[in-house]
């Protein structure tokens, strides 16, 4: 009987040090496809010949993991961070939610006097400067880095003011955390000086669709050819 | 009533085991002080927290590791620490031959650090905090113009590879906390709020400024060369980056 005590008392400890462990293991299934796709995405699910141009069927597998893998977001992804953020619409979303598009970020707060016009300004610049014809495939985003100010409503009014609602415009209030981790990706640099002031840097940075950075322009109303040209570039290939 | 009485003691058995998981930490009580660079007023006020005792060590970053295989030097992502990641272990999950249980972890990225305190339920210190608490001695809260004070840091400065040491194996200081000098550097929450320019990379000759001493003239500590120092390696680093001679410690809300 003693022993039983000794047992149950030894199993629930291990019981608790065990149950952060999840293992799970999926069997894939193996299914068939003619590799010119004839048929389409039709699948078979035993070896045997394409109907239409007689070829071998092909494990499907393969493709599919190599689907994966070019869906898969890579190291140097911002997809990698996994902080939510609001929108200026009142949705709560993941950066990777965002994947897809060409990405232009800034990151600004509403009550800035001094450089965010300037910064705000130069991004409508660039917006002006790209065909319209690509619009659908670029995402503005503006970051806050205030976001104890910078509520949704406040975004929107914000948006609604410098003439940048569009489609194409995204502002985005995050946790303090979650913003200060967003900034080390960025290299942004800022500092509350006061309750409603900050010091920051003055960078716009191009990510392409799958969330690599491939380009910073730093500084004010600095010539902006080159990342234009490069928004176009990525957004084209 | 033995059923009872065994029960009590696995359970208090298990809590020990549970707590001592956890490092040792102490109370910090807040307080006004002036830092290097402040706000827009001269002063900042700290509120009360509790710090680490001691910088996490290699085998509690190990222990990380292990329960958490996003942080392996083979799984962890290029976007959160650079090449040098954990340089010098053997393999995932071993250290290297030469590196101490009890030596201070480096060769960390500020994402890793975060993310290890916030595993532990605690946060990094800020700026304002660390160098809060790292202004003291053994017997004074604020030591900064003390001569031997000054003296210690810079002497540390000069020692070489004080990382491989143990923590523990400077002094205790008036908190009650180890090693915030002559052991490692030590991340801290926002250390990208150190605006020597726009960008890090581009800190190249304002660095060099910086460590030739000819911007302390602006400061409200000219005394204060050593913590020039931190600042400059503060200014100048990236999230990802990773040091040899830089760790780190957590702190918690009350």
């Amino acid at each position: 009987m003693k022993i039983l005590k000794y047992i149950v008392v030894i199993l629930l400890v291990v019981i608790g040090f065990q149950s952060c462990k999840n293992t799970s293991n999926k069997k894939a299934e193996v299914v068939y496809q003619c590799p010119m796709k004839c048929e389409g995405e039709k699948t078979y699910t035993e070896p045997g010949s394409c109907s239409v141009c007689k070829m071998d069927l092909k494990p499907i597998s393969e493709q599919v993991l190599k689907k994966i893998a070019t869906d898969e977001i890579s190291d140097n992804s911002i997809f990698n961070l996994t902080s939510k953020w609001n929108t200026e619409e009142g949705k709560t979303i993941q950066l990777e939610d965002l994947k897809g598009k060409t990405l232009v970020m800034v990151m600004i707060y509403t009550t800035c006097k001094a450089a965010c016009p300037r910064l705000v300004a130069d991004m409508r610049n660039i917006e002006k400067e790209i065909p319209r014809g690509l619009l659908g495939n670029i995402n503005f985003v503006l970051v806050s880095i205030d976001p104890e100010t910078d509520t949704p409503e406040k975004l929107k009014a914000f948006a609604i003011e410098n003439y940048m609602d569009d489609e194409q415009w995204t502002f985005l209030q995050g946790s303090v955390s979650g913003v200060r981790e967003f900034a080390n990706v960025l290299a942004v640099k800022y500092k509350q000086i006061s309750p409603l002031d900050f010091s920051h840097s003055n960078i716009i940075s191009v990510f392409n669709a799958g969330g690599e950075l491939v380009h910073q322009q730093e500084g004010l109303g600095v010539d902006n050819k080159e990342t234009i040209s490069k928004i176009i570039e990525i957004t084209t290939k | 009533m033995n059923t009872i009485f065994r029960l009590i003691f696995g359970m208090l058995l298990f809590f020990t085991i549970h707590v001592n998981c956890q490092s040792k930490m102490v109370l910090i009580k807040g307080g006004t002080y002036i830092p290097l660079y402040g706000r827009d007023s001269l002063t900042v006020t700290i509120g009360d927290f509790q710090m680490d005792v001691y910088p996490v060590t290699n085998e509690e970053y190990l222990q990380f590791v292990k329960k958490y295989p996003k942080w392996r030097k083979s799984n962890v992502k290029s976007l959160f620490a650079d090449a040098n990641y954990l340089r010098g272990w053997k393999s995932d999950t071993i250290l290297g031959d030469n590196q101490l249980l009890k030596a201070p972890i480096t060769n960390i990225s500020w994402f890793a650090a975060n993310d290890y305190c916030e595993c532990q339920g605690k946060r990094l210190p800020t700026i304002d905090e660390w160098e809060y608490v790292a202004m003291a001695n053994e017997d004074i809260p604020d030591a900064r113009i003390l001569k031997n004070y000054n003296d210690f840091i810079l002497a540390w400065y000069e020692k070489p590879k004080t990382f491989n040491n143990e923590i523990g194996s400077t002094f205790k200081n008036y908190w009650g906390v180890y090693d915030l000098h002559g052991l490692v550097w030590e991340w801290t929450s926002d250390f990208n709020s150190v605006l020597i320019s726009g960008e890090s990379r581009k800190d190249v000759d304002t660095d060099s400024n910086l460590f030739c001493g000819s911007a302390a003239l602006g400061a409200t500590d000219l005394m204060n060369y050593a913590a020039f120092m931190r600042y400059a390696i503060r200014g100048s680093s990236k999230a990802k980056y990773t040091m040899k001679n830089l760790g780190f410690r957590c702190v918690k809300d009350l």
